[in-house]
């Protein structure tokens, strides 16, 4: 009698977790259709990482703009992390003054194209001050200016299939975002900083702010944007450099 | 009709023989899981505030700048802990969110708050007041009648915690988010800035740990093993405590 209550036990439970499981990859696969799913969604701590972003993604589906400033709010301390990249290759440019400086974007674009400073810079740009934290813990106020990424995604014709912006940088860095957070206004690819040229130590000639999220994912020193359906096929697959030192590739927080 | 009747018929003397359980299935339940992920909410959250054990007050603050506490703590950057302890912190909240909202919601159907949360009129007197707190500053154990019910202190206390400070947790950590806040800008600048809001969420964390210590050493004082096994199995040692 209780043997037979054990193994009616035991195959229910089987069957619970079974469709438990199931449901979990059903739940994943249709998140993951509609654009819920984060690329480092996978492991120990996945469903919060996919609960986070999937929720995040829902609440801002109307766009909504990060918190901009006056202009008496910009700090006086603009602390950075990391030092601009040693590599020949980038050290010959910011020699040069970054006139042979061009920014590659390719991937799932109608017109893969190369923009020179100059070329950037002549491009309809856009100011905002915005609140920009660091995962550590700190924090600064500053004027960012520059083209909206959104202006040169259009410019290079992003076909339908696209899902990710991935950026890639002079110090190996590399990151990416979901085509919402690209097409966003706020999305900036910036040439200034509080009313001068980009400071070499805030990543000259050229980085991405993405006020939504935290500072991490406004990644510096670019060297090219590709725009793609995957992010399977780089690195670890994550998504970004970030979740392979253990960092979330998701960065709203 | 049979089996019901039966069923119904060994109902009664077993509902005598047992007294109702000192702690609701949903109570012990989600109590338990509460403290898995408030531990790991309070480690996570200590790997993450080493990597800048500074607080500040307003919208910014950085190193270089003035600070509203300098805590005596290292600044942790060389070890990779901050990353891992931010997957863990967040998916810590989320089980500790939803076991909050089943508590909360249990609780109000229940009558949980009502009936053993909510102080009676009639203990809300000075006096009541001055004699509950006079027996806890004499360390006096409760009586076996007074035992089976919250005093007002800890009723107190309780509503506090469950109350005032997990949500104000959530709510300033979810202040911090640069995304959040771009929906709802409020629940940052009632705060007076992005800093501020930090500086609470340490703030409500100590007292929720401060809240944690005295309640191990309460649990302690009135018997540790009598207590914890009512909230593992709902009942107290019928025999010793009730005879």
């Amino acid at each position: 009698m209780s043997e037979f209550i054990t193994r009616r036990k035991l195959i229910t439970t089987g069957l619970a977790a079974a469709a438990g499981l199931a449901g979990l990859d059903g739940a994943a696969r249709i998140a993951d259709r509609y654009g819920f799913l984060a690329p480092d969604h996978s492991g120990l701590f996945g469903a919060g990482e996919a609960l986070t972003y999937g929720t995040q993604r829902i609440l801002m589906a109307h766009h909504s703009l990060a918190r901009e400033f006056n202009r008496s709010e910009i700090s006086k301390i603009t602390p950075v992390n990391g030092e601009p990249p040693k590599t020949d290759s980038y050290q010959r440019l910011l020699a040069g003054g970054f006139a042979d400086w061009r920014l590659k974007v390719d991937g799932l674009v109608a017109r893969p194209s190369t923009f020179s400073l100059a070329e950037l810079k002549r491009l309809p740009s856009r100011s905002q001050i915005t609140h920009q934290a660091c995962e550590e813990g700190w924090s600064f106020i500053a004027e960012w200016s520059g083209v909206p990424l959104s202006y040169v995604l259009n410019l290079v014709g992003v076909r339908p299939k696209a899902k990710w912006v991935v950026f890639f940088a002079f110090d190996d860095a590399w990151d990416s975002i979901d085509m919402p957070e690209a097409f966003h206004p706020q999305t900036l690819l910036v040439l200034g900083m509080n009313g001068q040229e980009l400071p070499t130590r805030h990543g000259a000639p050229l980085r991405v702010r993405v006020p939504r999220q935290l500072g991490q994912k406004s990644k510096k020193y670019l060297s090219s944007i590709t725009v793609t359906d995957t992010v399977k096929n780089i690195g670890k697959g994550w998504g970004a450099i970030d979740p392979e030192e253990g960092y979330s590739w998701y960065m709203g927080i | 009709m049979a089996e019901a009747a039966y069923v119904r018929g060994l109902a009664i003397p077993q509902r005598e023989a047992r007294p109702a359980p000192r702690h609701s299935p949903v109570v012990r339940i989600t109590h338990w899981i509460t403290v898995a992920s408030f531990f790991c909410l309070v480690i996570s959250g200590v790997a993450i505030l080493l990597a800048h054990p500074r607080l500040y007050w307003g919208e910014t603050g950085a190193r270089g700048g003035p600070s509203l506490i300098d805590l005596p703590l290292p600044f942790v950057l060389d070890v990779p802990i901050r990353g891992p302890g931010r997957y863990l912190h967040f998916l810590s909240a989320w089980i500790s969110l939803f076991t909050g909202l089943i508590y909360v919601v249990s609780g109000l159907f229940t009558s949980h708050f009502r009936r053993h949360l909510l102080p009676a009129r009639s203990d809300l007197s000075w006096k009541q007041i001055r004699h509950v707190i006079l027996n806890h500053l004499r360390f006096k154990r409760p009586s076996k009648e007074e035992a089976l019910t919250y005093n007002l202190l800890q009723r107190f206390t309780y509503l506090l915690v469950i109350f005032v400070l997990f949500p104000l947790m959530f709510w300033t950590g979810l202040a911090m988010s640069p995304a959040v806040t771009s929906v709802f800008p409020a629940i940052v600048t009632v705060f007076g800035g992005q800093q501020s809001a930090r500086t609470i969420h340490f703030f409500a964390a100590c007292f929720l740990i401060l809240f944690l210590v005295i309640h191990i050493v309460m649990v302690c004082l009135a018997g540790f093993t009598a207590r914890v096994r009512a909230m593992i199995t709902g009942r107290i040692a019928a025999t010793k405590e009730r005879i």
